[in-house]
């Protein structure tokens, strides 16, 4: 006796969130049966391992159905064949475009291109993620960034839009999309240490300060092919840079400079003092990074530079000053502190 | 020309891309009705096209109206080649041409095509004019209520139930016409589709005249079916009982109706010669207060009768104790010769009903069933049997002709068998069937017609032209006996149609009953169970030789009677294992397959407690020297004794404590006190003692003499019960649980098997067939279980032999949660029920409000977030219409205030929620409106079986599609659910070899709008008693 057939189809389609989160995970069916055997979920239901194969199976085969959907969110949300709950649809995209902090820090700034979806396998092999995830996380990544690539407005909110993500994802897609487009280096092994987060919390505020959306007024030009306004830097901004020298060479300007952000920063900062003793260094190595940014090559190695070239990186720095916020901060005082 | 069509195209959406050049689409739309099309302009370059296209009018007779279906295309524009057709929606708009139900079929309906599913949706707005036709001698019957609803629909009272009503169309079957050779598979699905649903219009408009000559205004229960007799033809009936029913609008309309008949005159269009032999309203208002007067004493007047032999109604079993005795004196003969009467100008005293206005109902006598096997092929024109060999081509000729005659052959099968019902139920003292149904099960050229009900006395009241009061309704309730009037035996107890031990009722202690009591009707809400309920099924498979034509109808004929008894049997032991002593909503499904018989049949067990307790199962070996033998048989014994006693305490089979809880329930009567103090002293040895006791009355005994019996005791412990937290049963409402929440999921499940050949023998058989129905529970039970506490109510299993080794199981159920805690404390059926008339005396009070509120939502802004995200679907603007379609869509379903305040938000989802469920009601909430029928058949194929997922992608895409289409509809009615929905047909036939696979399923239900309870409290809050007097007269100006 074998079963070619069996299904079960409800009016209102039965998602189960573990056997998702296995899907999601990319196991095969039998391996998705063999783990939920060793969650002990026979014993608590008394069920036999063929109806857990039988179930496994099915919904394996309603998000199969339901993956061309979530390819397109708004879609999943106006087609008719399967009737989802809302909380149900917003739960089974958020997880469908969630990632791995692993994966996430392996393809943080690499270009989206076939060439990378190659070496899928290497970074599978070394995160432990199955590839099955790897080229759904990476499918994710591309197709948020074919969408959004060249649209108008806040990068954020055209994500949330179109892919209707939560805040917070949509937030960390926006800064995947801005590390891809600019191609930004984050895989040194010095940068090993910052987490995606941390990269994230600089996108987010470079978005905010350095690029064109971030001067505040759409393009003066009207026919200009700025489009990406929110993904491209502004190249104006970064040549502006180049002025900041005075800051280091004039030591009025170096002592202004210091009592200004010494005033800013007072009480916010856990390593203030070393960071007010060390100033001098720190602003040097700063201003250095920031006037070679004219040249794309200089741009993508922006975070290896940062970490290089300023005291951020000199013995003992790491417990005084901490990771990204002070990156983050130096980011941010780029456009406040620009000589106009 | 009494009708106006008019169809306005609005939008596409979704569409597939039908050029790989641009990746885009040039879309047109045909609209089609009867003979005349319509098209839109070709929308260039667009998956979201806008067509916004004209008014199509269409100037049609409402027979067309009634019988036709509206097609809609949609096309992709080729300019050099053929144009590409996407997809295609059949409306059947037979819901717009009764003034009750929807004004405006408008919505979103998902495109479908027969080979690639759904692709895209569309916007259509549809709307009839309809012109009064005064023409008595029209052939349309517009106006005439379909539901499929078993029971009177819950917004209607039934003033008179004519009964039942018939009818057949036979056509040929388009996939075996000559044409199907050369066209392509999508021409000839698309050609069938089209014809059923051509059928089922004519069909319904047929029944609906039949209904207008009886005087009715609607069909309850109606059943629609197809036989798919290949070569032989397609054979479109339907079944369903005639009622005139009176819509409970409001109390303004309801109270009016009991006072004055000429108030229902106006509904009832027939109605000007009054019928002489009405005892109407006149005598009804002194009746009322004889009521009281009421003496049980009186009734048994029955019990003299004469025998049954007597083949004519006798009027004595036509004529139930307990109605007949509150009718009082000088009124009761002529009740009896009414109901005799009224019953006797009846061909066929059957109704299609399963639950019944209170009162309806006097006694149950039990199942009546009838099989009879037909061979297709002799329905032929002998002028046609000749040339149907090879030489199919001759079918040139107009074959309308040929199946001209056809309908009368297959009238005269149904009919002989109708007959048979009737004389069975007539055996049992009964002048009536309810809970009747029909069906076939057809292999090759052999067809086994069946038919089977419940054999009962009715009370006339309902059946004559005449008002019934509804004020009188509910005080007879209460005085009857606690609901144990209708187990009382119709029959004559000295000549009983069958050996059978009669009692004294446990409840009344004057009427006599049977021990056991098998019907196909739903739990009446009045009767009293102890316990709750169970799914029960009996399982069996026989070999069948293979044969030809007419020696292979003989040994399937041959076969029938030992499958029925041996189904019979099991259900028996099954019953008593399970401590219980009724089946209700019993159905017994007999398939035919080439080389085997399965029968199936399911029902669910209760413990009603006005029949004596169940005795045990007691086994006796047949060769008693055997010590071994004999010790395995006492550890069968136990085994058995153990389950019984385990099925006690699990479905709460403890009469006693049930008893003391029922308040201002009498104190019980001696025997019922022992039997309560031996159970009370029931311990440990609480199962020999039962043996004993029951062993000296009735206990069933098994016979063990050789393995085969061996197998059958082993077949009946194998049944698991479900996991705890679980129940399940196949009629509406589960017995013992009433305290139903709100989540309901509807579900259809199928499997198919394949049999090794090899070791084919009935056991092996049989306990494959076990296996796959045990298995797919305990799976339903597994992915439901997320829903505990719930019950599987309605559980539906149907078998088919799609071929030599496959076996097909389909189930379709609902599972609804209830609240645990609450059950324990109103288990009681007559607290509830007085409950439950006070809410609904409640809602109809409150339902006004809620329509204007509903109304007025409208007016309402959409919130921003949703307009943000429909205009970021579509490329243009929204068109006004539309837009007027989604608020509509959104307003009957009262999501438009009270949920958008607490709603996440994510909730900004355009799809309103349509529930879908085989009962009649929803779990609660309350129906406010009945939209119309959806019936609905479609048929899928594809040949690329491997890339859609193998037969099991396939088949789950297809059974989405299906629900999908249909929510569609109901939501293009304006309706939030479809009740009473029954997944009828679902024939897959799988060719793995060429990779293709083609499924045909039918579908139907009643499209309804309900409001939940709760919404309903929301709305009476703030505006209190006021309320009630702009409701009344608002409801007047309505009706």
């Amino acid at each position: 006796m074998t079963s070619e057939l069996d299904i079960f189809v409800g009016n209102t389609t039965l998602i189960d969130e573990d056997v998702y989160r296995l899907w999601l995970d990319g196991y095969s069916v039998s391996d998705a049966v063999a783990l939920r055997v060793r969650s002990g979920i026979l014993e608590q239901t008394g069920a036999t391992a063929a109806v857990l194969q039988s179930d496994t199976m099915d919904h394996y085969r309603t998000f199969h159905m339901l993956e061309r959907l979530l390819h397109a969110p708004p879609k999943l949300l106006h087609q008719l064949i399967f009737q989802i709950p809302p909380s149900r649809q917003a739960l089974l995209i958020e997880r469908y475009y969630a990632f791995d902090e692993a994966f996430v820090r392996e393809v943080l700034g690499k270009k989206l291109s076939k060439g990378t979806k190659k070496d899928l396998d290497d970074i599978s092999t070394k995160t432990g993620i199955t590839l099955k995830s790897c080229r759904r996380q990476f499918d994710n990544f591309k197709r948020v960034f074919k969408v959004v690539e060249e649209m108008r407005g806040s990068l954020v909110d055209n994500i949330q839009q179109h892919f209707l993500l939560s805040d917070r994802l949509a937030r960390d897609y926006a800064a995947i999309v801005f590390f891809a487009n600019n191609r930004f280096e984050t895989g040194k092994k010095k940068l090993q240490y910052l987490s995606f987060g941390d990269f994230a919390f600089c996108a987010e505020l470079m978005i905010q300060n350095w690029t064109l959306g971030a001067v505040g007024e759409a393009p003066t030009d009207p026919d200009s092919q700025v489009d990406d306004m929110d993904m491209d830097l502004d190249k104006e901004f970064l040549q502006d840079l180049k002025e900041l020298k005075v800051l280091v060479a004039d030591k009025d300007l170096l002592d202004l400079h210091k009592s200004l952000v010494c005033t800013a920063l007072r009480g916010k900062l856990g390593v203030f003092s070393e960071m007010e003793a060390n100033f001098k260094n720190l602003s040097r190595g700063l201003v250095n990074v920031a006037a070679k940014l004219t040249h794309n090559k200089d741009v993508r190695d922006l975070f290896v530079d940062l970490v290089e070239k300023t005291p951020l990186q000199t013995p003992g720095p790491r417990k005084w000053l901490p990771r990204a916020p002070t990156v983050g901060v130096s980011l941010k005082a780029g456009r406040e502190y620009l000589p106009t | 020309m009494p009708g106006k069509l008019k169809v306005k195209i609005v939008a596409g959406r979704h569409l597939p891309v039908m050029d790989r050049a641009s990746d885009l689409t040039d879309a047109f739309v045909e609209v089609k009705f009867g003979n005349t099309t319509f098209k839109t302009d070709v929308y260039l370059k667009s998956l979201n096209p806008q067509w916004n296209s004209e008014w199509f009018k269409f100037e049609v007779d409402d027979e067309d109206l009634q019988d036709e279906p509206l097609q809609i295309t949609v096309l992709d524009h080729d300019t050099y080649s053929a144009n590409d057709a996407i997809g295609k929606v059949y409306i059947d708009i037979d819901p717009l041409l009764y003034s009750e139900a929807a004004t405006v079929i408008s919505g979103w309906f998902p495109i479908y095509d027969t080979i690639h599913g759904i692709r895209g949706e569309i916007n259509v707005v549809v709307k009839v004019d309809l012109f009064n036709d005064l023409n008595r001698f029209r052939q349309s019957s517009c106006g005439v209520k379909f539901f499929c609803t078993t029971s009177i629909p819950k917004c209607y009272r039934a003033v008179i139930i004519h009964g039942f009503v018939e009818e057949l169309v036979v056509n040929e079957d388009p996939e075996y016409q000559w044409i199907d050779r050369i066209r392509t598979p999508r021409a000839s699905n698309e050609a069938r589709q089209r014809l059923i649903s051509l059928m089922s219009g004519e069909l319904q408009r047929k029944i609906g005249l039949k209904v207008l000559e009886m005087r009715g205004n609607a069909v309850v229960g109606y059943l629609q079916c197809f036989d798919l007799e290949g070569e032989s033809g397609l054979v479109v009936r339907a079944i369903g009982t005639a009622c005139t029913l009176d819509k409970l609008s409001s109390p303004a309309a309801f109270l009016p109706a009991c006072n004055s008949p000429s108030k229902e005159m106006k509904e009832i269009p027939f109605n000007e010669d009054p019928n002489p032999n009405t005892h109407s309203s006149g005598p009804s208002t002194p009746l009322k207060n004889q009521t009281y007067s009421f003496s049980p004493s009186k009734s048994y007047s029955r019990q003299s009768s004469s025998s049954d032999t007597d083949l004519s109604l006798t009027p004595k079993t036509g004529m139930g104790s307990g109605s007949a005795g509150k009718e009082g004196g000088p009124f009761k003969a002529l009740l009896r010769q009414q109901t005799q009467s009224a019953l006797e100008q009846r061909e066929f005293p059957f109704f299609t009903l399963t639950a019944f206005p209170p009162g309806f109902l006097v006694h149950v006598g039990g199942v009546v069933s009838a099989r009879s096997v037909k061979l297709l092929d002799r329905i032929h024109n002998p002028a046609f049997v000749g040339i149907m060999g090879n030489t199919r081509s001759y079918k040139l000729l107009d074959w309308n002709s040929f199946n001209s005659d056809e309908p009368e052959t297959r009238d005269a099968w149904w009919a002989e068998i109708r007959q048979e019902i009737k004389s069975h139920a007539k055996a049992l003292g009964c002048h009536a069937v309810v809970g009747y149904s029909e069906s076939t099960s057809i292999c090759e050229e052999v067809c086994i017609l069946s038919a089977s009900g419940t054999a009962a006395v009715l009370n006339p009241r309902f059946l004559q032209d005449g008002t019934v009061e509804g004020c009188l309704e509910q005080r007879l309730e209460e005085n009857l006996p606690a609901g144990c009037g209708f187990c009382h035996i119709p029959y004559d107890e000295l000549n009983m149609p069958f050996p059978a031990h009669l009692t004294y009722c446990n409840n009344c202690r004057k009427q006599k009953v049977p021990d056991v009591l098998f019907t196909t009707i739903d739990l009446p809400v009045d009767a009293t169970v102890i316990g709750k309920g169970c799914l029960i099924q009996a399982r069996l498979c026989r070999l069948k030789k293979k044969a030809q034509a007419e020696a292979n109808a003989t040994a399937i004929s041959n076969l029938l009677p030992f499958m029925e008894y041996e189904v019979h049997t099991q259900l028996m032991n099954k019953l008593k294992l399970k401590a219980m002593n009724a089946l209700f909503g019993l159905r017994i499904q007999i398939t035919v397959g080439e080389n085997m018989l399965m029968g199936l049949a399911s029902a669910t067990g209760v413990y009603l407690a006005a029949l004596p307790t169940p005795g045990g199962i007691q086994i006796a070996g047949k060769t008693p020297n055997d010590g071994s033998y004999e010790q395995h048989i006492s550890h069968m014994q136990k085994k058995i004794n153990d389950t019984i006693a385990k099925n006690k305490e699990l479905y709460e089979i403890n009469p006693p404590e049930i008893s003391e809880e029922i308040i201002g329930s009498p104190i019980p009567e001696p025997r019922q006190r022992s039997r309560l103090l031996r159970s009370q002293s029931e311990s440990s040895d609480e199962v020999t003692e039962l043996d004993l006791s029951h062993g000296k009355k009735d206990a069933f005994v098994l016979e063990i003499d050789d393995t085969d019996a061996m197998e059958d005791v082993h077949s009946l412990l194998t049944d698991v019960p479900p996991p705890s937290g679980f129940y399940s049963c196949n009629t509406e409402i589960m017995p013992g649980i009433n305290n139903w929440t709100s989540e309901i999921q509807m579900f259809t499940s199928v499997r198919v098997i394949r049999l090794s050949s090899l070791n084919l023998t009935n056991q092996a058989l049989n306990k494959n067939f076990n296996d796959l129905c045990e298995n797919l529970l305990k799976s339903l039970y597994f992915k439901l279980r997320s829903m505990i506490p719930c019950c599987l109510c309605h559980v539906n299993f149907t078998v088919s032999l799609p071929e030599d080794e496959l076996i097909q199981v389909t189930v379709t159920a609902v599972a609804i949660t209830f609240d645990k805690n609450q059950a324990l404390q109103t288990t009681k059926t007559h607290a509830e029920k007085l409950l439950q008339r006070a809410s609904t005396d409640n809602e109809e009070l409150l339902q006004f409000p809620l329509e204007l509120c509903s109304d007025s939502l409208p007016s309402h802004p959409f919130p921003p977030a949703k307009e943000h995200l429909e205009s970021a679907s579509s490329n243009s603007g929204i068109p006004a219409a539309q837009r007027a379609v989604t608020v509509e869509k959104a307003s009957p379903m009262g999501e438009g205030n009270f949920r958008n305040r607490s709603a996440p938000p994510c909730a900004n989802s355009t799809v309103g929620v349509v529930k879908m469920t085989p009962l009649s009601f929803i779990p609660g909430a309350k129906i406010t409106k009945y939209l119309g029928i959806i019936n609905m058949f479609f048929i899928r194929e594809t040949t690329s079986l491997r890339e859609e997922g193998g037969v099991s992608g396939f088949l789950h895409a297809f059974i989405a599609e299906v629900f999908a289409m249909v929510r569609a509809h109901v939501a293009a009615l304006g309706g939030n659910a479809v009740v009473s929905y029954i997944m009828k047909q679902c024939v897959f036939m799988e060719n793995p070899n060429k990779n293709q696979a083609q499924c045909l399923i039918n579908v139907s239900g009643d499209a309804v709008v309900f409001v939940r309870e709760s919404e309903l409290e929301v709305v009476s809050t703030p505006q209190p008693a006021a309320s009630c007097q702009p409701s009344c007269t608002g409801g007047e100006v309505t009706t």
